[in-house]
């Protein structure tokens, strides 16, 4: 066993814990962060998506010894931002939400889009959520209400 | 007064963008166990022998032996067994359950038991005829004998899978003396009614409650049936709670997927008129019959789609593969069925060399028209404004005839959608009974069993009580459904849930505001009532197979890669009357997952059974359109209230899927000048028919 330190959602925790563990099932049983969805468990459909040192990424391909000492960000961390309540409201003002199973890893992937073009085109908002599989929406409103938060969000990215 | 299709912000939208509504995936329960499915590795087998480890203290096997009731998953036809006992009919059939508190350990018992088979001969033909519809409508031998020329094609449709994001899953435990299931789930009363049957116990011994439902799109209709019978049988053994979630390969490869079809039309023709029409159904329901007769009825019914032809003579089959049951997927056998009417109409004028939106003017249903089964369309019919507004929008009329095989398409699907059950089932299966309760703080609480898996049904029941008492919506309550609460007001399927349950909640609502008095506890409940003058003969398929019909027309427009024949969606136009939108954003909604999830099953999505195992195992091979692949739709909503629906509402959820593979795989016929008979519309199969001169 060794000592990992992660740095999740603002606060630092070190504990012992096996290295090669999926970062997702350490996310979702040790820390209760439920979230963060299991939809393929490979790395396809974006359910499970989180911001690792500011880059999204599937956490069920990550082991957690890739996260030692790194900054991990979850839906429950944005939704306390400024940022994701822009992303939730416009979510919500534009009907994106329908079953919900990928709307936490859908607005994390809308938040590193945004941080990376804060003003993006339809395209490059299509292109910025193209690894988050939905079934729901046709990905429509949710285009729409990246764009929305893009607008009324402007300034916060 | 406020029109009811403005939008209203959805109720559940915030809990679920923070992550904080509990999916079933999320429970724990103190002292939980995991299980893991025991499965047949065999497509037809014989089972001579079980040998089950030495199991370490807390582990356990439950098999057909733990079984108190009937072996049987109920539904319509005993013939799926909960457990497998002396056969396996299919590749992956559940044999047993391993449980216990780790779950290495209870894959390393799994990987341990032995079981010894005689393997038998599978068959995939499709030769097995389980059930046999047929019925005519009109004088069918007087067309035949009439007509000069006769056009006839086969068409196919594939399997398509649900691919709900959140997989299956269930936890069962024993809760104030009741065995409790907890899942993912459309019907809450099916689920009951199954486990009651394998348990042989009293209704009361039985709770159901609905977990957050992460997408379901019928795969969550009877297939959370089979989870639920495994763990009500093993908790009843064991008496500790244990949690049952597939991973997305076992979902995939062994829950219910959309029928594949074999669908052969004739026309009966004489001077460009079709006298009438031969309709030939053959679907594959896999092992098991499950709900594949109900499916095929549909699809039968559906035979002549938007068109009222009046000569008829529909035959088809439920025929019985070792392959995984099919079973319920929004459309529920009608895409399979609208697919190959839409594109039968196409190839009649072209044969005839008439103009294809003419022919469909000429035979388009009116009101009053006889259904395919000689009930009668009673309420009128807009699709002609529907069209002219669509036609309008897409400029289609002027682009069909630029791009014929310019590589560039546009293709156009007419549709209707029967709306809640089959015939006779509201009335004389169902009996959907619905309850509003008000407390003496004045809250309204809705007690139906309808479930939101993502259709938004929370926020519209919701908002039909609050603006009939005229009462804020915070004080209408509507929870998941927990059967020790709702009465049975029938299962979450078939776009009946507004019109008929919406319906009957609305009626409630209304009498409660007549009877209104502040600060008292007052029940309302209603059961429902067929209409009188809907007649239906379950034996011959003569009536009104429906009470309602919503209407839908698509416009797709494709462009083609010349090189890799790669099929690229630019955009798209709808019209829907779906009688009036209880939330018009909800619907639109509807019409773009809908439509989206249509059009991917008309050319993206492939699956297929190789040696009766399904080839595509998780979203890495099974291709669903992601956000770069979708197109933008423009939908337009027409209001043509119902009478009998809430606020004139009608069914909504299926009719925006059925029309999405026509439109796609007309519109690239449009793009290469030739004729597609099947779907998906790939790039090789386009490559097949391009080389094909």
């Amino acid at each position: 066993m060794n000592k990992i330190t992660i740095y999740l959602n603002n606060k630092e925790h070190s504990f012992t814990d096996i290295p090669s563990k999926r970062l997702l099932d350490v996310l979702r049983e040790d820390f209760d962060l439920i979230g963060i969805k299991e939809g393929c468990g490979e790395g396809e459909c974006g359910a499970c998506a989180v911001l690792i040192n500011g880059r999204l990424v599937n956490s069920c391909l990550v082991p957690l010894a890739n996260a030692h000492q790194k900054e991990i960000l979850t839906i429950e961390g944005l939704s306390e931002t400024k940022q994701g309540k822009a992303l939730i409201d416009a979510y919500s003002a534009e009907g994106a939400v329908q079953c919900g199973f990928c709307t936490p890893g859908m607005l994390m992937a809308s938040h590193a889009l945004l941080k990376k073009t804060p003003h993006p085109t339809d395209q490059e908002i299509r292109i910025g959520l193209s690894g988050n599989l939905c079934r729901c929406t046709g990905y429509n409103m949710i285009i729409k209400a990246v764009k929305r938060a893009s607008i009324e969000g402007d300034g916060l990215w | 007064m406020v029109d009811i299709s403005k939008r209203i912000k959805k109720v559940d939208s915030d809990e679920k963008s923070i992550g904080k509504a509990k999916y079933i995936s999320d429970y724990k329960m103190e002292g939980m166990l995991y299980a893991k499915t025991l499965r047949s590795p065999h497509q037809k087998a014989r089972i001579i022998s079980r040998t089950y480890p030495v199991l370490p203290k807390g582990f356990y096997i439950v098999d057909v032996k733990d079984i108190p009731g009937k072996n049987f998953i109920k539904i319509i036809y005993e013939d799926m067994p909960v457990f497998a006992d002396e056969f396996v009919n299919h590749y992956l059939e559940p044999i047993a359950l391993v449980v216990g508190p780790n779950k290495e350990i209870v894959l390393e018992i799994l990987e341990s038991i032995v079981i010894e088979y005689e393997v038998l001969k599978p068959n995939y033909e499709y030769n097995d005829s389980a059930i046999n519809y047929h019925f005519t409508k009109g004088n069918i031998d007087n067309a035949r004998k009439e007509a000069n020329r006769v056009i006839e094609y086969e068409y196919n449709t594939p399997y398509q899978e649900q691919l709900y994001i959140e997989p299956q899953g269930m936890i069962g435990h024993c809760e104030e003396g009741q065995i409790t299931l907890v899942g993912s789930i459309q019907c809450p009363y099916y689920v009951k009614n199954a486990v009651i049957s394998v348990l042989n116990s009293h209704e009361d011994y039985v709770r159901v409650k609905q977990s957050t439902v992460g997408g379901a799109f019928g795969g969550k209709e009877e297939f959370p049936s089979l989870l639920a019978c495994h763990l009500a049988v093993a908790v009843n053994k064991i008496n500790k709670p244990i949690k049952l979630i597939y991973e997305r390969e076992e979902d995939m490869e062994t829950t219910t997927k959309r029928h594949p079809a074999k669908i052969k039309l004739k026309a009966f023709i004489k001077d460009n008129e079709i006298l009438g029409m031969e309709s030939n159904v053959g679907i594959d329901a896999g092992a098991y019959i499950g709900l594949s007769g109900v499916v095929l009825s549909r699809a039968l019914i559906a035979s002549t789609g938007a068109y009222t032809i009046d000569n008829l003579e529909i035959n088809g089959d439920v025929f019985i593969t070792n392959t995984v049951p099919n079973g319920a997927f929004r459309g529920f056998g009608a895409p399979q069925m609208l697919f190959a009417v839409e594109m039968f109409i196409h190839h009649i004028a072209k044969e005839l060399n008439l103009d294809a939106l003419e022919l469909r003017q000429k035979y388009l249903a009116k009101q009053n028209d006889a259904t395919s089964t000689g009930g009668e369309f009673r309420d009128p019919i807009i699709m002609p404004e529907m069209l002219e507004k669509v036609l309008k929008e897409s400029n289609y009329k002027q682009k069909v005839k630029e791009y014929e095989g310019t590589y560039k398409g546009i293709g156009m699907s007419w549709f209707l959608h029967g709306c809640g059950f089959t015939g006779s089932g509201e009335a004389t299966h169902i009996k959907a009974l619905v309850k509003l309760e008000k407390d003496i703080n004045d809250n309204v609480t809705i007690l139906i069993a309808a479930v939101d898996m993502g259709q938004g049904v929370k926020t519209t029941m919701r908002k039909i009580v609050s603006n009939i008492l005229d009462i804020p919506i915070k004080k209408v309550i509507y929870n998941n459904p927990d059967t020790n609460h709702v009465p049975d007001s029938g299962p979450t399927v078939a776009s009946r849930t507004i019109m008929i349950v919406g319906g009957l909640v609305a009626r409630c609502a209304k009498e409660l505001k007549e009877t209104w008095k502040n600060n008292e506890k007052q029940t309302v409940s209603k059961r429902y009532k067929q209409p009188s003058f809907i007649k239906w003969d379950e034996e011959n398929f003569v009536g009104d197979a429906y009470p309602a019909y919503s209407w839908g027309i698509n416009v797709i427009e494709v462009e083609i890669d010349k090189y890799t024949y790669e099929v690229t969606i630019k955009e798209g136009w709808s019209a829907y009357d779906v009688g009036k939108a209880i939330d018009e954003q909800i619907i639109i909604g509807q019409a773009d997952g809908g439509q989206l999830q249509g059009i991917g099953y008309g050319y993206l999505e492939v699956m297929n059974a190789k040696n009766g195992k399904i080839q595509q195992k998780n979203v890495t091979d099974y291709i669903i359109p992601t956000s770069v692949d979708a197109p933008v739709l423009h939908t337009y909503l027409m209001d043509n209230p119902y009478p009998l629906g809430p606020y004139g509402a009608k069914g909504a959820g299926e009719l925006t899927l059925v029309g999405g593979a026509p439109a796609v795989a007309l519109a690239i016929e449009n793009a290469i000048g030739k004729v597609v008979t099947k779907i998906p519309v790939t790039p090789e199969y386009i490559m097949e028919l391009v080389n094909n001169e």
